[in-house]
């Protein structure tokens, strides 16, 4: 996992709400085992259409991803986020994020900032005018910024995600060292907890 | 000691590590595995030389991918052999029980957890799956995760997890005759929309939860997260109990009387604080039909197709003019007018015993409509085998159904079962998302017994009228 602190780039605006995961990474991508790779299957059906955002050259190179409300709902694959991080997008923003998808971008090292529904639509109207929008977004600081348009918005990011996310930090590792607390809890399971030894 | 809700009791229970600014660290007691999350979360392991820290505590079956025709018969798809191969070879680097194909206990990774009494009140259950919210129905705390939790709790038999706020939906008095689980959840996801649960976990209760068998539970909880909460529960009861008393692996002898006893101090204490709380009128609730492209885009039986523009918020409107474009369907049209050419029961919400008994009664000694194709796709082995024994494949091959193996099949086409382009399936699956069960293909989200009326009439109609 590679370290995130300050992005600088295009925003891609994707003024849809309730986007779910068989769009982002439809099934027939899910087969792959491998763990790169995803990118070019992101939004594989919509992509097919010439004017959806994806292809329009102005946001070739965005990093940042703004969305309307529920983003990422649906099914649990995180081969979705793997699709959003191989074509480059490191922050999503949107009003609201489904619980799952949330927890996955947090694993992979991508950043899900929530803003309320009016700070969203100011940037979805700037990204999608005609030369777009470029926002600095400093995670140190918990900051959104663009000074031509006098944006200036702080953003809420659970602590330990930062400091992950900072840190550039796989939380395995982490939690490894807890490996004493683990085994004492492991101690005092009841027994007639289930295990599945017995059933081959 | 504070009230507490039954998914705060079972939550405390697993705290591994607590402290401020942390996420909890959660023990793990159940962890199921298939062949599509899985290989990178393996792969992660190798990669950093890690061992599965309890392959007892998992099980790991294949399911999405495999193909429900004759299983003799040589896998068309190189990429889902692969696939397979990979859980076969990791599970056995890794020591992990697999129920494999030629198993007759293989399934749908949430019908074979309960069927072999894995799934029991009280634990935490994982799988790189958000439909693991199944398992909630036998009181137990349930959800999805992404494939790297996956590596992590087979690394470490935990997960830190924030806590997530607490929701009651309850169902007040009892539901009409012929009224399903699968009807209910779908008022309820109709009610508080896809994004209603985000955050929450959702306990179900009143009087037409509890007078649900476990099957219909499972498919309540099952659906949770189609309106955004990653876990659903419901109290054990007697019901629980009675269902789970003999599974092969639920606790027998003493055991059983310890784990009883434990069991049944699982419930939200009296004056217990939920974040927030909903309650619906239980004789309210109709048969279901979905029209749009997410599952709480929904009318009963009797209603008419909406109009986006009646819709105020923008939104909703954006999203409902989209699905109906992709449904071509169009806003006053009767959806009992609505013709369908495809019929699939199946899935990890409806493809256990029960729904195929409920069925194959509404098809009994009737044909499937002429231009109507239709399968049904046991959850597993065993639910198969069960239904051979009682008949009940008979009675669906009599009235022109396809009887298949067990597997995921058309809930989301992973296998050669899809929908062409254009065709319109009434489905008992989750996800009506556009594409879902094959690129173009129109899904409706039913219950069994509306999947099977709508198999004889070729359209949809009100199974309680046949
Ligand atoms: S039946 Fe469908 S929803 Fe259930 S686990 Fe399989 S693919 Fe997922």
């Amino acid at each position: 996992m590679n370290s995130l602190k300050n992005i600088s780039s295009i925003v891609l605006p994707l003024n849809r709400a309730d986007v779910d995961t068989d769009q982002i990474m439809p099934k027939q991508y899910l087969k792959r085992i491998e763990r790169t790779g995803y990118g070019p299957f992101a939004f594989d059906e919509w992509r097919k259409n010439p004017n959806f955002v994806l292809n329009n050259p102005l946001y070739k190179n965005a990093q940042i991803l703004l969305a309307q409300r529920n983003f990422g709902s649906g099914s649990s694959r995180e081969h979705a986020v793997w699709g959003l991080e191989d074509i480059g997008i490191k922050i999503v923003i949107a009003p609201s994020f489904a619980d799952i998808f949330n927890s996955n971008c947090g694993k992979v090292g991508l950043l899900c900032i929530q803003l309320n529904q009016k700070e969203i639509n100011t940037l979805m109207n700037l990204s999608e005018s005609k030369s777009g929008l470029i926002l600095s977004i400093n995670l140190e600081d918990q900051k959104i910024i663009n000074e031509e348009y006098s944006i200036n918005i702080n953003f809420e990011v659970d602590n330990f995600l930062k400091y992950r996310l900072l840190n550039g930090l796989d939380d395995i590792g982490i939690t490894m060292q807890r490996d004493e607390a683990i085994q004492d809890f492991e101690s005092k399971r009841f027994n007639f907890y289930p295990s599945s030894k017995t059933i081959i | 000691m504070t009230n507490k809700t039954l998914a705060q009791k079972i939550w405390d229970k697993h705290v591994i590590h607590k402290e401020d600014g942390l996420p909890d660290l959660l023990y793990v007691d159940l962890h199921l595995i298939h062949e599509v999350t899985s290989p990178q979360a393996f792969e992660g392991l190798r990669i950093n030389n890690r061992k599965v820290r309890r392959p007892d505590l998992c099980i790991a079956t294949i399911d999405h991918n495999v193909p429900t025709t004759d299983r003799t018969l040589p896998n068309p798809d190189p990429l889902s052999i692969k696939q397979i191969d990979t859980l076969r070879k990791n599970t056995k680097e890794f020591n992990i029980p697999l129920l494999d194909i030629f198993d007759n206990r293989q399934g749908i990774v949430h019908v074979i957890g309960p069927e072999q009494g894995l799934t029991q009140p009280g634990l935490t259950i994982v799988c790189g799956d958000s439909h693991t919210s199944t398992h909630g129905a036998f009181g137990s705390l349930a959800f999805g995760i992404g494939t790297s939790e996956v590596e992590h709790v087979l690394a470490t038999q935990s997960l830190p997890s924030p806590m997530p706020k607490m929701m009651q939906i309850n169902i007040k008095g009892n539901v009409k005759p012929g009224i399903t689980g699968k009807d209910i959840i779908l008022a309820i996801i109709n009610k508080i929309g896809v994004d209603g649960g985000i955050g929450h976990i959702i306990e179900y209760t009143g009087d037409a939860i509890k007078n649900l068998s476990m099957e219909g539970r499972m498919t309540v909880c099952n659906m949770t997260i189609e309106a955004g909460a990653r876990a659903g529960l419901i109290a054990p009861d007697q019901v629980t109990f009675d269902y789970l008393k003999n599974k092969p692996l639920a606790p027998k002898g003493e055991e059983w009387e310890r784990a009883l006893t434990y069991w049944n101090t699982l419930y939200s204490d009296e004056n217990c604080k939920f974040d927030t709380i909903i309650e619906i009128d239980a004789a309210t609730i109709e048969p279901f039909i979905t029209w749009g492209t997410n599952p709480a885009q929904s009318i009963p039986v009797s209603g008419i197709i909406p109009d986006p523009d009646q819709i105020s918020d923008p939104f909703a409107k954006e999203t409902a003019q989209r699905a109906l474009k992709y449904m071509e369907l169009s806003p006053g049209t009767k959806i009992q007018e609505v013709k369908i050419n495809k019929v699939f029961i199946g899935s990890c919400t409806n493809s256990r015993i029960e729904d195929l008994r409920a069925a194959s009664k509404i098809v009994n000694g009737k044909n499937i409509a002429d231009n109507v194709h239709a399968i049904v796709v046991p959850g597993s082995g065993l639910v198969k085998k069960q239904a051979e024994d009682e008949g009940i494949d008979q009675v669906f091959i009599n009235a022109g159904f396809e009887w298949r193996e067990a597997g995921c099949s058309m809930c989301l086409g992973m296998n050669p079962d899809i929908l062409k382009p254009g065709e319109r399936c009434a489905s008992t699956s989750n996800r009506n998302f556009e594409g879902r069960q094959g690129q173009g293909g129109r899904t409706h989200l039913v219950s069994p017994e509306m999947a099977a009326a709508a198999a004889i009439a070729g359209h949809f109609t009100d199974v309680r009228n046949m």
